[in-house]
């Protein structure tokens, strides 16, 4: 495992698209199949995945575009998301388990119950959030192997 | 339980996925909200769901589900059946609503994720 390579990180970068619901869950789907690969433990694994999901899928509900961006290292996996969007005005209120602001037709898919961020801070070790009202939104997440 | 011998509790058919009826559900869910799949399940839990949108294939996905089963006899279109059986993730249907087909597999011995 402690190869030079991977001292060095594996970098995976993915372009999101707001409102691409049929594309949502790729990038973190991507990133689950490297964990895989290099053979990080599944209980890591699913909550990097789950992370990594709930933080793309709020990309592409609220967001008309985003980056995000996944550092592989040996000893840890760190997800970055930077998005264009309307940004979220109050994070304590957002933070807030149930708190949702998805429209009617999202949460017809199964989403908006307020778990989203929530559930990112349950499954990682640092989570931090920037955000700006008309600009966007950063997310910045890490989880130990 | 093997998914297999939750098949006859539940009256299921399978829609796809046979290869991998062998695998064990340790735990079910049952909700409409993938949020809560996504805060609450563990590995190996069977989700029990009316959604039949492609989010419901990525959930279980990324949360290592043992499996789906569709309550109400809600049939997902064919891509989201190719998707599943690409990412190994078996799909049941069964014609009872969830309350029944929770309360079956209760009664069965299986648990939920708590």
């Amino acid at each position: 495992m402690r190869d030079g390579s991977l001292e060095q990180g594996i970098s995976l970068h993915f372009n999101l698209v707001g409102a691409d619901f049929d594309s949502a869950g790729e990038a973190s789907s991507k990133i689950k199949l490297v964990l895989q690969q290099i053979g990080i433990r599944s209980e890591i694994i699913r909550r990097i995945a789950i992370s990594a999901y709930e933080a793309e899928i709020n990309v592409i509900i609220h967001a008309y575009r985003g980056k995000m961006q996944a550092e592989i290292y040996s000893d840890r996996t760190e997800i970055r998301l930077e998005d264009q969007g309307p940004g979220i005005p109050d994070i304590a209120l957002a933070m807030r388990e149930g708190y949702s602001t998805a429209p009617e037709h999202i949460r017809k898919m199964g989403f908006g119950a307020g778990m989203g961020l929530p559930n990112m801070v349950r499954c990682t070790d640092e989570f931090d959030i920037q955000s700006v009202t008309g600009v966007g939104t950063i997310i910045t997440m890490m989880v130990r192997h | 339980m093997r998914l297999s011998q939750i098949l006859p509790v539940l009256k299921a058919e399978v829609l796809c996925g046979t290869k991998w009826l062998g695998r064990e559900a340790e735990t079910v869910y049952g909700s409409d909200l993938l949020s809560d799949v996504l805060a609450f399940t563990t590995e190996e839990t069977l989700l029990l769901t009316g959604l039949t949108n492609i989010q419901v294939i990525r959930t279980a996905e990324v949360s290592d589900l043992a499996g789906i089963v569709f309550v109400n006899g809600k049939r997902p279109a064919v891509e989201i059946l190719a998707m599943a059986e690409e990412k190994g993730i078996p799909l049941l249907i069964t014609k009872l609503p969830m309350y029944e087909a929770c309360g079956l597999l209760y009664q069965n011995g299986l648990k939920g994720c708590m």
